[in-house]
């Protein structure tokens, strides 16, 4: 009974641990980069666009508003891509070609984000600089390669929350002479959709978390883009830039990015959490 | 991030060694060089053991600083409180301005490289081209690259937030190389076929014009330590700025102090 009991205990307590690793994270990074924000101002450090920050401009506009539009263009790209994926593997493909399909699509998550980044730097970006002009590294890069990254999460979770659907409902429809097509439009996608809004939430946590692939392919400019061929730097790419160099008030003001990044993306989680507990 | 960051800037002795290692610490832009430097010279004293390690230039002088490195390596002069280290110039290196081979342009003078990363002049039109936009590629804040380019030549204005940026001299020259439009600075050792290096003032980057310092736009490389160097540390310094040292740095590309 004591041995149960202390592998019980320890069991928690690794549980906890990375809970508690979670903590110590979030401590650390507001206070290498809080005191910064304080001494910028609120309003200066995330509502202007100058980034200079060895010569004392700490605004990160740009790059809040080139990581919205990123992970919205990858979303664009990723989620009706997706949740088709999705329905098709779910709803339409006997059971053997499900078995082969789903596997295959997981490895896509498994393949490393530089990998993606350098396909994008050796093809797409050459593709779009000749066919569409501009540099080629661009906010439209960044998007398409983001779009293609978050296919793995968006469609596994869908496949979860369409096949979680009981066929009863299925049933009922086509009993009713409803089409299969029909069923899936009116009964299996409504009954699966706040999954499916997980689903995308939780993409769109993975669009905007992503650092590697999108500094290489985005073109990493401190500007606020004003077409999709513009090049962009979004909040990761401006930490990881910068980080190797950066001392000081400069590194201060990247943990203070990492911040923005970290509220934005709990904010994302949160809404995640609470869109499937409402159902 | 930051424990990694740190590390980079010191050396743990884990070896067998009978004295500690010496560590040098610093610069991306001075490792490659200081790792050849470092071979040679230990296998030269095989009792000797050298650690290089990179984490940029800041966080090289840190590391000196504080005396988690004998030797920070830095591609950037001191500011201010950084002053206080002792500084051992090794090396000079230019900075090449590139294009495209297949772009016509061979010279351009420092007052048209101003305009053109300040974005001040967007079209390779007014340096008398087809028009076409120019397609700016820079380094990342805090680089040394950087650093010594927007103090050689940009002065007091700031490059344009229009341009690209790259956090390597690789990845600038692997963008220039595949850009006809494009226009970048790397360090002039690294220069290669792939890409051109424009005459400034009407003086290329070659090895004699940047020693003679014709060329304009050359940085130091530079050593720091807390205190002048002394034994193991500064047996290696001397090695470096023997002909021996200088030679070595001379075939990797870049032009030797002495």
């Amino acid at each position: 009974m004591h041995r149960e009991k202390f592998i019980e205990r320890l069991l928690l307590l690794l549980a906890l641990s990375s809970v508690g690793s979670l903590a110590l994270i979030t401590i650390f990074i507001f206070l290498e980069g809080f005191p910064l924000i304080l001494s910028v101002g609120v309003k200066d450090f995330i509502l202007s666009s100058h980034w200079a920050p060895t010569k004392g401009h700490f605004g990160i506009l740009a790059m809040i508003i080139s990581s919205v539009f990123v992970t919205l263009g990858a979303m664009v790209i990723g989620v009706p891509l997706g949740l088709s994926c999705a329905i098709v593997l779910a709803e339409f493909s006997p059971k053997r070609l499900k078995m082969v399909l789903k596997p295959t699509l997981e490895l896509l998550a498994g393949i490393p984000s530089v990998v993606y980044g350098f396909l994008g730097v050796i093809w797409l970006v050459p593709l779009i600089r000749n066919y569409l002009g501009g540099p080629g590294l661009s906010l439209l890069a960044g998007s398409i390669i983001l779009g293609i990254m978050i296919l793995p999460t968006v469609i596994s979770i869908s496949i979860d929350a369409l096949s979680a659907v009981p066929d009863l409902y299925r049933d009922g429809s086509l009993a009713l002479g409803a089409t299969r097509w029909q069923t899936v439009r009116r009964v299996v996608l409504p009954a699966a959709s706040s999954g499916i809004i997980t689903a995308i939430i939780l993409g769109m946590g993975r669009a905007i978390g992503e650092t590697m692939a999108v500094i290489m392919v985005a073109g990493n400019a401190l500007q606020i883009p004003t077409s999709l061929l513009d090049p962009v730097r979004t909040l990761t790419s401006n930490i990881a830039l910068e980080l190797g160099y950066a001392a000081g008030r400069h590194r201060e003001a990247l943990f203070a990015t990492g911040i923005v990044l970290f509220i934005i993306i709990m904010i994302l989680n949160l809404s995640a959490t609470l869109v499937t507990r409402r159902r | 991030m930051l424990l990694a960051l740190l590390g980079a800037g010191g050396c743990k002795s884990s070896s067998q060694t009978t004295s500690r290692p010496l560590c040098v610490a610093g610069s991306t832009s001075v490792q490659p060089f200081a790792e050849k430097l470092a071979e040679v010279y230990m296998h030269q004293h095989p009792g000797v053991r050298i650690d290089v390690q990179g984490g940029g230039s800041s966080a090289g002088i840190y590391a000196a600083t504080h005396g988690a490195a004998d030797l920070g390596a830095s591609s950037r002069e001191l500011l201010g409180e950084e002053k206080k280290l002792v500084e051992i110039a090794i090396a000079f290196d230019g900075i090449a301005v590139i294009i495209h081979p297949s772009n016509p342009l061979t010279t351009i003078t420092l007052a048209e490289i101003k305009k053109i990363f300040s974005g001040a002049e967007a079209n390779w039109s007014a340096l008398g081209l087809p028009p076409h936009a120019i397609h700016l590629i820079t380094r990342e804040e805090g680089s040394g690259t950087r650093e010594a380019f927007e103090h050689l030549v940009m002065g007091k204005q700031d490059i344009t937030p229009a341009a690209l940026v790259q956090d390597s001299n690789g990845s600038v020259r692997e963008i220039v190389a595949g850009d006809p439009h494009a226009i970048g600075y790397i360090s002039a050792g690294l220069v290669d076929n792939r890409v051109k290096a424009l005459a400034i003032e009407g003086v290329l980057p070659t090895r004699e014009n940047i020693k003679t310092h014709v060329y304009k736009l050359v940085r130091r490389f530079l050593f720091v330590a807390r205190a002048a160097p002394t034994g193991p540390g500064k047996d290696f310094v001397d090695f470096i700025l023997g002909p021996e040292g200088q030679k070595i740095l001379e075939t990797e590309g870049l032009v030797g102090v002495k």
